[in-house]
C-alpha cells in the first residue's frame, strides 16, 4: 500500500489522475462512517444506509460501464438483470417459495447468493445476447430496451410465482457466521454465532467491500487480453475480427460480466431493503446508470465510479431536498412572501418541486456541454473529443493524393 | 504463361480454384482459379474495380466467396469466419488503414497476438502468475515486432497519431503479430514517397525470410515487379493473365486493360 502510494506519487500524481482519485474514493470510504456520525451528531444510520444504496448504484455503474465503455455495445435494458438479481435473492432466501405451487422454503445465505445470482443474471446475460448481439448498435439499444421492459412485467403477471405488484417482502437478513462483539458496538467482548447483519454500517462494510473486489477484477479484465478485445470491438469490429477475435464471443462475454454484476447488486439491494417489488426496476433505472456511465467517463473505472456518486447524490439527495433548501433560502434572505402562494404562483418550495427534473435535465446538458468526455474520462475518450481534426485532414489529404 | 488452372503443386500454401463472388448481378469476381506458392512472393494486380480487394475479403472469410473453393494448406475455408480464418494462419493488412485509432502502437500489436494467447477468463480476472508471464511474452514479442518494422520509437503513442507510413507498417506489424503462415498486403506501398518503397520492399523482403509467404495487391508496378515471384492480373473480375512478372508485362492482353485498347 504504502509502496503503490509512493510509486504514483513519484510518477507524478497530475500526469495519473485516476490514481489520485482511487486514492481519494478508498479515504471517503474509509472515512465516511466516521465523517456522517460527526455530521449527525451521532446517529449516523440515516447516512449509512444512503450510502450503501449509492453503492449498488456505483455496483451497476460498473457492470455497466463494462458493457458500454469497454465494448461499446449500447444496453438499453440493464435494470432487468438487476432485477433477475434481487428476485434470485427473493426467491431463494425467504419464506416467499411457500406461497408458490413449489410449498416449500429455501434459506440459502447471502454469501452463496451472491455467488448464485450472479450465475443467474450471467445466464439471462448470455441468453438475451446470443441472439442479438450480431446486431450492431442501434438495433442492439432497442432489443435490450424491450427486454428491460419485458423482465420487470413478467415479475409483475405470472403473480402466482412472484406476488406480481405487491412484491416479495420479508427476505432473510444477511447473517455472518461467526462475528466478534466487543467494546465498539457496546457490548462486552464475545464471539457470536449466526450474526445478523441489521446495523445500516454493516452493509456499508459489505458494499465497500464488494466494490473492492469488483473494482479490482474489472481493472484485470480491462488490461487483459479480452479488454483489449473490447477496446478493438469498439474501435473496428471488421478489423479486430480480421485479427482473430471472436467478436461475437467477446461481446457474448462483455453481456454475461455486466450482467454478472447487475446480478450481484440486486442480491445486495434485496437484502439490504427486504423487499422487491417490480416497480424498482424500470427503465428509468436503465437510464440512470447509462448517465452515470457516461457522464462519469465511459470506460474508465474511477470515472464512472465518480459520476455514478455525483449524479446520486442529485438525484436521491439534492432533487428531493430541493423545495425545503429554496424555501429556507427565501426565508433566511428575507424573501418571505416568496414563500407563500399567491394567484397562479404556488409557493416557491413547490415552484422549485415541479422544476426537479427540469434541473437535473439542464444539469445533464449543462455538464455534456462543458465536459463532453465525461468527468473523469478515459485516455482514449479523451483524445477522441479533444484532439482537434488537424490529424485526420493530413492522413486524408495523403489519401486523396495516391486515389 | 497460362492463364487456366496450372497442375496443382504440392508446395501450393493458397490456392483458388473456380471462385466467383457476385454482389446481385454484379460479378466482382468471376471464375477465378490460381495458387500461390509458399514461400513466393506473389501479386495480384489489376485497374481499380477489377475485384482484387473482393478476393483478399473471400480469403479471409470477410465476405465469403458465392462459389467455389479456396484451400489453405490442405483446408478447405471458404466461409469460414475471419477469426477462425486468423487462427488457422491468414492475416492481413487494409486498403485504408483499419487501425485501432485510440490504442497505443503497442496495444495494436497486442490484439493481433490475441489468437495466439492462452489466458482464460479466471487468469485475467484474478491475474495469476501464468497470466503476468504470458502478458509479458506477447509484449516483449509486440515490441519486437515494431522494431522489426521500425515504428519503435512510437511504441507507446496512439496509432491515429502516428505518420502515414508508421500507420501502414503498424497494420503490417498487427497482422504479423497473429504468426501468420500467409500474409496478405492490401495495397501497402499506396501514398508512400519512392524512398519509403524501397524500405517497403525491403521489409517484405525481411518478411519473406521470416517463412512467411506474402500475397499483396498493389498498383505501382516497380513494387510489383521488383519483389513478385509470380503475378496475377484481374480485369473485371477475370482473370486475364498468370506468370512471372516478365511474361505478365509482355501480355497484349494487360497492356490492353491498363493502357486501353491500341488503334
Amino acid at each position: 500500500m504504502i509502496g503503490w502510494f509512493r510509486r504514483v506519487w513519484e510518477n507524478d500524481p497530475r500526469k495519473d489522475p485516476n490514481a489520485v482519485v482511487y486514492f481519494l474514493l478508498a479515504i471517503f470510504a474509509v472515512l465516511f462512517p466516521l465523517f456522517a456520525s460527526v455530521v449527525t451528531g451521532g446517529s449516523p444510520n440515516f447516512l449509512l444506509s444512503v450510502a450503501g444504496d449509492a453503492g449498488v448504484y456505483v455496483l451497476l455503474t460498473l457492470g455497466l460501464n463494462v458493457v458500454v465503455g469497454m465494448a461499446g455495445l449500447l444496453d438499453l435494458g440493464y435494470a432487468a438483470f438487476f432485477a433477475i438479481g434481487a428476485y434470485t435473492y427473493a426467491f431463494i432466501a425467504s419464506d416467499h417459495l411457500a406461497v408458490t405451487p413449489l410449498q416449500t422454503t429455501l434459506h440459502v445465505p447471502f454469501w452463496i447468493v451472491l455467488l448464485i445470482a450472479l450465475f443467474v443474471a450471467a445466464s439471462f446475460g448470455v441468453i438475451l445476447g446470443a441472439p442479438t448481439l450480431r446486431l450492431r448498435g442501434d438495433y442492439l439499444a432497442i432489443v435490450t430496451l424491450g427486454f428491460g421492459e419485458i423482465v420487470p412485467r413478467v415479475f409483475k403477471n405470472t403473480s402466482t410465482w412472484t406476488s406480481g405488484v405487491n412484491g416479495i417482502s420479508a427476505l432473510d437478513t444477511p447473517e455472518l457466521p461467526i462475528w466478534f462483539k466487543g467494546p465498539w458496538s457496546g457490548d462486552p467482548l464475545a464471539v457470536v454465532q449466526n450474526f445478523k447483519i441489521f446495523d445500516p454500517l454493516g452493509y456499508y462494510v459489505i458494499m465497500v467491500v464488494l466494490l473492492v473486489i469488483c473494482v479490482v477484477l474489472v481493472r484485470n479484465l480491462q488490461n487483459s487480453r479480452m479488454g483489449r478485445a473490447w477496446a478493438a470491438i469498439r474501435e473496428d469490429e471488421v478489423a479486430a475480427a480480421a485479427m482473430g477475435v471472436n467478436t461475437v464471443q467477446a461481446k457474448l462475454l462483455a453481456f454475461a460480466i455486466g450482467a454478472a454484476f447487475s446480478g450481484f447488486a440486486g442480491t445486495f439491494y434485496g437484502a439490504k431493503l427486504s423487499l422487491v417489488s417490480p416497480e424498482n426496476f424500470g427503465f428509468s433505472v436503465s437510464i440512470t446508470v447509462l448517465v452515470m456511465v457516461v457522464l462519469g467517463g465511459m470506460g474508465n473505472i474511477p470515472g464512472v465510479m465518480l459520476g455514478s456518486l455525483l449524479i446520486y447524490l442529485v438525484i436521491f439527495m439534492v432533487l428531493p431536498s430541493l423545495p425545503d433548501t429554496v424555501t429556507s433560502i427565501a426565508n433566511a434572505i428575507g424573501l418571505t412572501g416568496l414563500t407563500q402562494a399567491s394567484g397562479d404562483f404556488p409557493g416557491i418550495g413547490e415552484f422549485a418541486a415541479r422544476l426537479k427534473f427540469l434541473i437535473f435535465g439542464l444539469i445533464l446538458v449543462l455538464v455534456m456541454l462543458l465536459r463532453p468526455q465525461g468527468l473523469l474520462p478515459s485516455r482514449e475518450r479523451e483524445q477522441e473529443l479533444t484532439k482537434g481534426t488537424h490529424d485526420d485532414t493530413i492522413i486524408e489529404d495523403v489519401q486523396a493524393e495516391t486515389g | 504463361m497460362q492463364t487456366a488452372s496450372g497442375p496443382a503443386s504440392d508446395a501450393a500454401i493458397l490456392r483458388l480454384d473456380h471462385v466467383t463472388k457476385r454482389f446481385g448481378g454484379l460479378v466482382a469476381v468471376n471464375d477465378v482459379t490460381f495458387d500461390v506458392r509458399k514461400g513466393e512472393v506473389f501479386a495480384l494486380i489489376g485497374p481499380n474495380g477489377a475485384g482484387k480487394t473482393t478476393l483478399f475479403n473471400g480469403v479471409t472469410g470477410l465476405i465469403p466467396p458465392t462459389s467455389g473453393s479456396v484451400v489453405f494448406e490442405g483446408r478447405e475455408i471458404a466461409g469460414t469466419k475471419p477469426f477462425k480464418v486468423a487462427e488457422l494462419g491468414i492475416a492481413r493488412t487494409f486498403q485504408n488503414i483499419r487501425l485501432f485509432e485510440y490504442m497505443s502502437a503497442v496495444e495494436n500489436i497486442l490484439v493481433g497476438e490475441h489468437c495466439r494467447m492462452h489466458a482464460k477468463l479466471w487468469d485475467s480476472l484474478f491475474k495469476l502468475p501464468r497470466e503476468r508471464r504470458e502478458e509479458k511474452e506477447v509484449t516483449d514479442h509486440a515490441m519486437e515486432l515494431l522494431r522489426f518494422v521500425g515504428i519503435e520509437r512510437w511504441a507507446h503513442s496512439y496509432a491515429r497519431n502516428l505518420p502515414y507510413g508508421g500507420q501502414r507498417r503498424l497494420e503490417i506489424a498487427r497482422a504479423l503479430a497473429t504468426r501468420p503462415r500467409l500474409l496478405l498486403l492490401d495495397e501497402p506501398a499506396a501514398g508512400f514517397t519512392p524512398q519509403e518503397k524501397v524500405e517497403l520492399m525491403r521489409l517484405v523482403g525481411k518478411i519473406l525470410d521470416s517463412g512467411v509467404t506474402v500475397f499483396l495487391i498493389e498498383h505501382d508496378m516497380k513494387v510489383v515487379m521488383g519483389i513478385s515471384k509470380r503475378i496475377v492480373v484481374l480485369d473485371h473480375g477475370e482473370m486475364i493473365a498468370h506468370g512471372t512478372p516478365e511474361e505478365v508485362r509482355r501480355n497484349p492482353r494487360v497492356i490492353e486493360a491498363y493502357l486501353g485498347k491500341q488503334h
